[in-house]
């Protein structure tokens, strides 16, 4: 059991996928300035990263590695997660249109989050079987919607706050993402 | 209606266009992999070899890469690589792959190399998330160097901080205490090695 | 007229919407490889690779491709690209293959290639592909080479891993670790915004 609490505990805090990994940073950047669009958009991924992993890693170890198609990993994980994506996104429009309406154009984007691949192919990478790699996968996605969360949060404040004018914009969120990754290395060195 | 015929007519164009894309990119790929397969053996090859090298030496007239095993330590589950140099079909050094995931930036690993009597040799780190600077002193030679000739799993075997021999990185504790539990990891699989104990 | 456009395609990358630091596209590869100069040039050239070749294929196909798949279509392309300069790369750069690890097969999810085939491949002729997708690997991978080399020359005292400073450098170590990629990308788009006069 401990073995799972420290897979969380190091995929939030110590290896947080966006901010000390750089995965998601484009979701990160791009649907963090408002709370509750930042904290849909955390749900749907981890949604998504969870579901694709479960899917990825029985495709690769009953179909890839079996027929020693390596080579096609990225091209086949890629395609899994693209449909997978476009079915959330029908069950989502169907079942939730309100959400839905407040994502907008950025659930097709999911796909291109390489968050979503990028664990996928860390999970394999790392030969976790099935539970370890679904534990890994939501973990990584609850430090993403942790940290996009936290990040819309300063944003928020910071929207309503005189930032110099050469800061403004893309530079001071971008400063203000290191200043929580910087706190995040706090964590380093927590688990032992 | 009409709206509806369009739109099985490019049911079927998709369905074709998507088969065809996929197709060419599944042949094409193919073939490169067929070309680059050797060579990506052999890149492979060479950059273990030279991680071997570094922590036994050359005085092998085998290729440890391909003289390889994976042997367990105690627990069963847990399996290392295991590399032999040999000259004239005799043992000269074992180098073993290992890890601990107990450093501070979460896992560690390093390859260290032993002679045939069991004391290390020197080691190699080979992946770690060490801070810079500090933790990831446990590479520099000054650190390393304490720990050839040891034998590990003795009491002597730990940081002078744990009443042992060995004087840890300063302000790296963790880091260098990671580096002997991989140490003392490996030794596990060297003795069962050596004792001729069971290995795949 | 045409050579103006031809040349139009070709530098607008590079200055006026460098994908980097303007368009703010492939923000994780830029992150996460830019540890050091040399290995942001690599990513850079690796991506610089995959663009041209998508963008000169899709171009192709665009009137073959269904409108209602094309993404799918679009991404097994770039996929197919990925995965030849990763095989490419393992074989004949095993040292740069594995510094960037995970963040080659993630080239296919980089914005920057999909982006450029939706907003130019899909509209343009094969050539005026091949020099937009130029102009934007020329501008990612200058982005990329000089946000490694700032973090590394902050950071570790060298660049392109030639010591700057003597054997014992003392150096802003925060530039190599991940807050200070964030850090340096800020004050890099700030130079930048003021280089191309905007305020």
């Amino acid at each position: 059991m401990t073995g799972y609490l420290s897979i969380f505990i190091a995929a939030i805090f110590v290896n947080n996928i966006v901010l000390s990994q750089f995965l998601g940073i484009c979701p990160f950047l791009g649907v963090s300035k408002k709370i509750s669009t930042s904290a849909g958009m955390g749900v749907a991924v981890m949604f998504v990263i969870t579901l694709s992993s479960i899917v990825t890693h029985l495709i690769y170890h009953n179909f890839i590695a079996k027929y020693n198609l390596e080579f096609m990993t990225t091209i086949i994980f890629i395609l899994v997660i693209a449909t997978l994506v476009q079915m959330v996104e029908i069950i989502l429009k169907k079942t939730a249109p309100t959400i839905y309406r407040s994502l907008g154009i950025f659930l097709p984007l999911i796909t291109t989050n390489c968050a979503v691949l990028g664990i996928a192919v860390l999970a394999i990478q790392k030969q976790m079987d099935l539970m370890h790699s679904v534990a890994y996968s939501l973990a990584s996605a609850m430090g993403f919607t942790l940290a996009i969360i936290l990040f819309a949060g300063i944003r928020e404040r910071l929207a309503k706050t005189a930032v110099p004018q050469a800061l403004q914009g893309t530079p001071i969120a971008l400063i203000t993402a290191g200043l929580l990754s910087m706190a995040f290395m706090g964590f380093s060195g927590i688990i032992h | 209606m009409v709206k509806q015929k369009t739109r099985q007519d490019s049911l079927i164009r998709m369905v074709i266009a998507l088969t065809l894309i996929t197709s060419i990119s599944a042949l094409i790929l193919s073939w490169v992999h067929e070309q680059t397969k050797v060579p990506i053996e052999q890149a492979q090859n060479n950059e273990e070899l030279k991680a071997i090298e570094a922590v036994i030496g050359n005085d092998f007239d085998n290729n440890p890469y391909q003289d390889r095993m994976k042997i367990s330590t105690s627990h069963g589950k847990d399996k290392l690589d295991l590399y032999i140099g040999r000259k004239d079909n005799k043992i000269k050094a074992i180098a073993i792959k290992t890890y601990s995931n107990q450093a501070f930036g979460g896992r560690l690993e390093l390859i260290v190399g032993f002679n045939i009597l069991g004391q290390i040799k020197t080691y190699k780190i080979l992946k770690s998330n060490e801070t810079p600077g500090l933790g990831s002193k446990v590479s520099e030679e000054k650190f390393k160097s304490q720990f050839s000739g040891l034998r590990p799993r003795t009491s002597s075997f730990r940081l002078t901080k744990d009443g042992g021999d060995i004087d840890g990185v300063t302000a790296a504790t963790i880091s260098s205490r990671a580096v002997i539990d991989a140490i003392n990891r490996a030794y596990k699989a060297y003795q069962r090695f050596r004792s001729g104990g069971k290995y795949e | 007229m045409n050579k103006k456009v031809s040349l139009d395609n070709l530098t607008r990358g590079i200055f006026r919407e460098n994908p980097t630091l303007v368009m703010l596209l492939g923000m994780c590869p830029t992150l996460g490889v830019s540890t050091s100069a040399e290995n942001g040039f690599g990513m850079g050239m690796a991506t610089m690779f995959v663009l041209i070749l998508s963008n000169a294929m899709i171009s192709m196909f665009k009137n073959f491709i269904p409108d209602r798949v094309r993404i799918p279509c679009y991404i097994v392309i770039i996929a197919s690209f990925v995965t030849v300069i990763e095989m490419l790369m393992a074989a004949w750069l095993p040292t740069l293959y594995t510094a960037l690890g995970i963040y080659i097969p993630l080239i296919v999810v980089n914005c920057i290639i999909l982006g450029r085939a939706e907003a130019f491949a899909s509209k343009n002729n094969v050539w005026q592909s091949v020099l937009d997708g130029i102009g934007m690997g020329i501008g990612f991978t200058m982005s990329l080479t000089v946000l490694g080399a700032i973090r590394e020359i902050l950071g570790a005292g060298s660049i392109f891993g030639y010591p700057l400073f003597g054997t014992a450098p003392k150096s802003l170590l925060l530039f190599i670790m991940p807050p200070g990629a964030f850090i340096a990308l800020a004050f890099m788009i700030i130079g930048f915004n003021k280089l191309r006069g905007v305020k």
